[in-house]
């Protein structure tokens, strides 16, 4: 019988297989974060403890200051409270950890990956919902909420019902200045924010496999933005050669083991997808959204939509709310709006080629507006810095800051205020997301740039042509 | 297939019959059910007073309009919502908030899959009703001036309501849990031998996944 690469997976994890309803499911890997503090408070609740302390890693990342590394350097004490809190339920569980103040302490779904601690084959779980990045190391990985984090600490298992299986192919190349970030948010507009559910979904097609390492995380992050469960490509030798010599990827005859079976992990010609999407790479333009659900996007060169165009009452009515608190009319052209800060940085988009992509178009130019570049981890920071990326953002005006989801989550006083417009590298552009009021357009770390360089939405692509 | 059970995690929910309210809308996500900033407090707290707190309060907590406001003196039980419910964040702090606002069922077509998880860990069900089934449930709960039951019945697995009626899905798993005021991990614990029987002969196969003991 053909499988595809999901079930492959997902068959040798299953404990407790059951054809309908849920499947008691190992979990190989959990990572936890100062949000987990609930989870670790049910366990003490319930007089549990941790099974496998092993086979969890911490990492604070929601709430930590970017301006330093204490929790005394946190925007407030109650904040700063969340990083003390982390470390004693670390201490409390036995749990291996990176401090914050450890120059390899980063974002969860950067550090996993950078670390070796996400492996092909792997099931992964994080009381995250963009443990999906995870996924783009040919893994299934996705994000739980605090009790069944707290299932997993105690039994190394969850309850899970199989989704059904997407496949989303890709093929053609990628024009100048379109990078992942464009292809995912493409896909979350054809496809809708829920037009995912339910689906474990698999990218393939020559679009997909041409990325980089970097450039795959991006994509299978904002599964979630389709509403689907996980996101997944197979592993292949831009993985193996990625992780190769991380830290905790297996070694020497362990590794030449594992490779063995890794290349057995991806869905057999004839396998059968509950769901096939189609994209053409070449009609993918750089992408910003316009409203306040991650699928309200379209090409840079279009007009804000106008909602009186939808035939259905519950969709127009969303789409003119949407309108409404990000202070847009109907027929602008999105080069046209003017913006008031930019963020470069979140889980989708602060690894190097990120940095190198944004880098590229501020070089020798100045940012008409604030802004701040949050790297994902304290090791790629140091090699951005070690390359020279630092200094082109800080002549170009920006604030070079350190790792963690900053502006994204806005949980560590990293906040725009009310009525501001934000140009973001981030994956949500949800009402309030960027603090209460505040208006934020996705986009790739390179179209964000651009918007730096003119202070309005901005085709990254005639800056890219002046520069060639 | 459920051994004995010794205690419950939340009050049982087998028919209940309670005061709806509809907060329409598609797409509303775990932001909008509960902002991030809240999710750093204490649950002994109670997480009802953060519900849908941005929609429901302006920057001086004043009201605004919104369905929660209007129904201030008569708490629903259950809530009609629309496509999508609960997507984005996997924070559980927004089943917390519906659960301790006193939430047991939350009624649409679809919902975010995290939190369609989390709810059965809360004792909050969550009823996915086919969209014409659901289409007539928004229009009347949508058009109630005043106080007004509905039932939700999951030992029938129906919603009822003024002289309608739909059936819905939920796997025997989650009801039984729910019926019986239990979460899944009490069950869980009474695996502990297949799991132990897994992990001998999983780490032979995979000898690479082990992770070493710090």
């Amino acid at each position: 019988m053909t499988q595809t690469l999901f079930h492959k997976i997902w068959m040798p994890h299953a404990v407790v297989d059951r054809q309908n309803g849920p499947s008691l499911l190992y979990i190989d890997r959990h990572i936890v974060h100062e949000g987990s503090f609930h989870a670790f408070n049910q366990l003490r609740a319930r007089n549990l403890s941790l099974r496998h302390p092993e086979q969890v890693f911490g990492v604070p990342d929601h709430y930590v200051p970017t301006t330093g590394r204490r929790a005394q350097d946190a925007a407030t004490a109650e904040i700063g409270q969340m990083i003390t809190q982390f470390d004693n339920n670390m201490t409390w569980g036995g749990v291996p950890h990176f401090a914050l103040s450890d120059q390899r302490q980063g974002i969860v779904h950067v550090v996993g990956p950078e670390q070796g601690i996400t492996l092909p084959g792997m099931t992964l779980v994080c009381s995250d919902s963009h443990t999906s990045t995870h996924g783009a190391m040919g893994a299934i990985a996705f994000g739980i909420g605090q009790s069944e984090s707290m299932h997993v600490m105690a039994t190394q298992t969850l309850w899970q019902i199989k989704p059904r299986v997407m496949r989303i192919r890709v093929d053609g190349s990628l024009g100048l200045g379109v990078s992942a970030k464009d292809i995912i948010l493409a896909i979350i507009a054809k496809i809708g924010a829920s037009g995912a559910v339910g689906y474990a979904i698999e990218y393939a097609g020559s679009a997909i496999t041409a990325l980089d390492m970097d450039g795959r995380l991006t994509v299978c992050n904002m599964s979630i933005e389709a509403g689907a469960r996980l996101g997944m490509i197979a592993s292949d030798d831009t993985v193996y050669a990625y992780l190769h010599d991380k830290p905790q990827a297996p070694k020497g005859q362990s590794w030449e083991a594992a490779l063995a079976y890794w290349k057995t992990l991806r869905s057999d010609d004839e396998a059968q997808f509950d769901l096939e999407v189609v994209i053409d790479a070449r009609n993918i333009k750089p992408m910003v959204t316009w409203g306040t659900s991650p699928d309200a996007g379209c090409g840079i060169d279009e007009t804000v939509p106008d909602p009186s165009g939808l035939k259905d009452a519950q969709s127009r009515a969303g789409a003119q709310q949407a309108l409404d608190y990000m202070g847009l009319v109907p027929g602008t052209r999105l080069t046209d709006i003017a913006i008031n800060q930019v963020f470069i940085g979140s889980c989708t988009n602060s690894r190097l080629s990120d940095l190198r992509d944004a880098a590229r178009v501020l070089k020798g130019r100045q940012a008409k507006v604030p802004g701040i570049v949050v790297p994902g981890s304290g090791l790629i920071k140091a090699q951005a810095e070690a390359e020279g990326l630092d200094k082109i953002f800080i002549d170009a005006g920006l604030q070079w800051r350190s790792a963690g989801c900053s502006m994204c989550a806005a949980m560590n006083g990293d906040i725009g205020k009310p009525g501001e417009r934000i140009a973001s590298t981030s994956n949500r552009n949800f009402v309030g997301r960027q603090g209460p009021g505040a208006r934020t357009h996705l986009m790739s770390p390179a179209m964000a740039a651009a918007a730096a360089v003119t202070g309005k939405l901005t085709d990254v692509r005639t800056l890219l042509g002046a520069h060639a | 297939m459920t051994k004995p059970q010794t205690s419950t995690t939340f009050e049982p929910l087998t028919t209940l019959t309670a005061t709806v309210a509809a907060v329409p809308g598609p797409n509303i996500d775990t932001d909008q059910i509960i902002p991030a900033r809240f999710l750093k407090k204490d649950r002994a707290q109670g997480y009802g007073q953060f519900l849908f707190h941005d929609m429901r309060f302006d920057d001086a907590g004043n009201d605004k309009p919104h369905p929660l406001n209007t129904a201030r003196n008569q708490i629903p039980k259950v809530l009609v919502v629309d496509d999508n419910f609960g997507c984005g964040s996997s924070r559980e702090g927004a089943v917390y908030a519906l659960a301790d606002y006193g939430i047991r069922a939350v009624v649409s077509t679809t919902f975010g899959d995290i939190f369609h998880n989390n709810c059965f860990k809360n004792g909050v069900l969550p009823v996915r009703l086919e969209g014409a089934d659901h289409s007539r449930l928004m229009k009347w709960a949508n058009s109630l001036t005043s106080q007004t039951d509905m039932t939700v019945d999951l030992m029938q697995c129906e919603v009822r309501w003024d002289k309608d009626v739909a059936k819905f899905e939920v796997d025997d798993f989650w009801r039984e849990c729910l019926t019986k005021g239990l979460d899944e991990l009490s069950l869980t614990l009474s695996y502990s031998q297949d799991i132990d029987a897994f992990e001998a002969q999983y780490q032979k196969r995979f000898p690479w996944l082990v992770a070493q003991k710090t």
